[in-house]
């Protein structure tokens, strides 16, 4: 699957002018608030016409306004997960959930009712009506109906945000679900750091209409420069691992990860499983000699590669573990006191709870990109 | 008392016959004008909204007037009703049910516009996303979600056709079988001796079947509210 986007367009005082390619896997379009991100789906969608653009999905252009060509909404075939649910109100959930599927072409019809009511645990609710449904119910119903009219590209705009936190978590393995078994190319717009690192594959980063970066989310998410834009507090370095043993005596897992292994809050999945996880760059001390008498699980050792320039009384730095990046965020005085400068050994100590659930989660399979 | 006499009966049944044919047969019309004001944008939008409401605020003589001049058998759309499709008005029910239809026609828009408005137009977003094309989404989405206005824009139609009156019978005259719905009957109940018994039971079935309509509007209503309660 290829998505190429080119827009232009204005909306009073902000101007829209992006351009990207998505291919297969998760990606997530992602800014602040105001960045354009709805508005660059809307366009996807076939919601909003823009002034000037061409978006074509593989290879069929859906919209190109110097040719004259849109084609409206409902022949687009794309999937469209609002940030509130928008289920039909007259109509039970099974009625919203083959709501699409009317309209699909037989021979495009791919997924059964049966199939995604397990999919995303909908069993017991079929014959209830969105009403009397919790927030995390309507969007699961709301993630089904659109995956049942198979949508060649599934648009997510910021399914998560209206939720707390724990009807979050119950989503979000749904949405690895999608991405890893349903295979289904998603275009996620989202401003949380955590569902970005946790989900995407690749990650276009949004800032006042224009696109500051494109890459693969650790490549992304790891560059000092774009701090400012992916948010200081919840910045932090994306690795995968693989489960590689739990001791349950103290409930803790290690993973095994190209940084060396980590010792993390047990996790409920299988050894061998692929994980991915966050270290934000506050949760990161920095040692020049190996400490003892720590408190501190996961002690990692590396270079420093980059330090960020700056006044203020926070540093951000990068460092090379074993060729991963790891970030991590020190005040000034301690980069003077301990003299840091690029190149120097030094030893990264991590807390194991700083590894809490919103920075852990399922990676995708490692041949999710065929 | 209510033994009501044959031509009692005949009016009963014609005024409840009137009422149900102005009311189904503006509803298509309606609901076209109600989106029209309620989405359309057009030139002239204000004219055409006054033009609407216009029953309403205008003598029901007048009304009645314009329709003789009208569809009478001489007039324009008359003579081009009669003569292309044989449909006749002048003095016949059907020209009561028309002059109803358009007395009513203000009350039936203003209801399912209101309700209109109320549609989440992201939900038809939402439908066209799905591959639902813009008909398919007025039929499935639109419509129910409309259907409260709808029901009260209905009742109030049939309910304003039950007791038209100067219209109709400027329009139609009052012909015993006709053209003579309750109000006319009614009121020639009353111009003649000893007709008061006759007019009182007249006035007793006007009132129950207009407030049996209004009751069965507001039961009917919060049973769609209900079934909607925002999702």
């Amino acid at each position: 699957m290829t998505l190429e986007v080119d827009v232009a367009h204005r909306l009073g005082h902000f101007t829209l002018a992006a351009k990207f390619t998505a291919e297969s896997g998760l990606t997530a379009l992602f800014g602040r608030s105001g960045a354009g991100k709805t508005s660059l789906i809307n366009v996807i969608a076939g919601l909003l016409r823009p002034e000037r653009g061409r978006v074509a999905v593989e290879g069929q252009v859906l919209l190109d306004t110097t040719a004259g060509v849109s084609v409206p909404p409902h022949r687009r075939r794309i999937g469209y997960v609002f940030q509130e649910a928008r289920l039909f109100p007259h109509l039970t959930v099974r009625q919203n959930l083959l709501y699409g599927r009317w309209f699909t072409p037989q021979a495009a019809r791919r997924e059964k009712l049966d199939h995604v009511v397990d999919l995303l645990g909908l069993a017991h609710l079929v014959e209830r009506r969105p009403a009397g449904l919790s927030g995390g119910e309507k969007q699961r119903v709301a993630l089904g109906r659109a995956l049942l009219t198979s949508p060649r590209l599934l648009l997510m705009d910021e399914p998560l945000a209206s939720l707390d936190s724990a009807r979050k978590d119950e989503i979000l393995p749904y949405i690895e679900r999608l991405r890893d078994e349903v295979r289904i190319p998603i275009i996620y717009v989202s401003h949380a750091v955590p569902e970005v690192a946790r989900l995407a594959t690749t990650v276009v980063l949004l800032s006042d209409g224009k696109v500051e970066a494109v890459g693969p989310v650790a490549a992304v998410m790891s560059r000092l420069d774009l701090f400012p834009l992916t948010g200081r507090y919840e910045a932090g370095a994306v690795l995968e691992g693989t489960v590689a043993a739990h001791d349950d005596a103290v409930q803790l897992t290690t993973l095994a990860a190209a940084v060396g292994p980590l010792r993390v809050p047990r996790l409920a999945l299988p050894v061998g499983s692929p994980v991915r996880v966050r270290i934000r760059a506050r949760d990161v001390m920095i040692a020049v000699q190996r400490p003892e008498g720590l408190s501190a699980l996961n002690l990692l050792e590396g270079r420093v590669a980059e330090i960020a320039a700056g006044s203020g009384p926070i540093v951000e730095l990068r460092l090379d573990c074993s060729g991963e990046t790891l970030l991590a965020r020190i005040t000034r005085q301690s980069v003077e006191r301990l003299a840091l400068a690029p190149g120097k050994p030094v030893y990264a100590v991590i807390k194991s709870i700083a590894f809490d659930r919103h920075s852990l989660g399922v990676a995708g399979s490692p041949h999710g990109e065929e | 008392m209510f033994d009501f006499t044959p031509d009692e009966m005949t009016a009963i049944r014609l005024s409840l016959r009137v009422a149900t044919w102005a009311m189904l047969a503006s509803l298509p019309f309606g609901i076209a004008a109600a989106m029209l004001l309620a989405r359309g944008r057009f030139w002239g939008k204000t004219l055409f909204n006054g033009v609407v409401h216009l029953p309403l605020v205008l003598p029901p003589v007048v009304t009645g007037y314009v329709l003789l001049l009208l569809f009478g058998r001489h007039g324009p759309l008359g003579a081009f009703l009669a003569d292309r499709f044989g449909i006749v008005f002048a003095f016949r029910w059907t020209g009561a049910a028309l002059a109803c239809a358009v007395m009513g026609f203000p009350l039936m828009v203003r209801a399912i516009w209101l309700s209109l408005e109320a549609v989440d137009r992201r939900l038809e977003a939402a439908a066209q996303t799905l591959g639902a094309h813009p008909a398919w989404v007025f039929a499935t989405v639109t419509l129910p979600l409309a259907l409260p206005g709808i029901l009260a824009g209905m009742v109030l139609s049939f309910a304003r056709a039950l007791g038209e009156f100067g219209a109709t019978i400027t329009f139609v005259s009052n012909i015993p079988g006709e053209t003579e719905t309750l109000p006319t009957a009614i009121y020639t109940l009353t111009q003649v001796p000893g007709g008061d018994a006759g007019a009182l039971r007249l006035t007793a079935v006007s009132v129950v079947v207009s407030l049996a309509a209004l009751l069965l509007s507001d039961v009917l209503s919060r049973r769609v509210a209900a079934r909607l309660a925002s999702a």
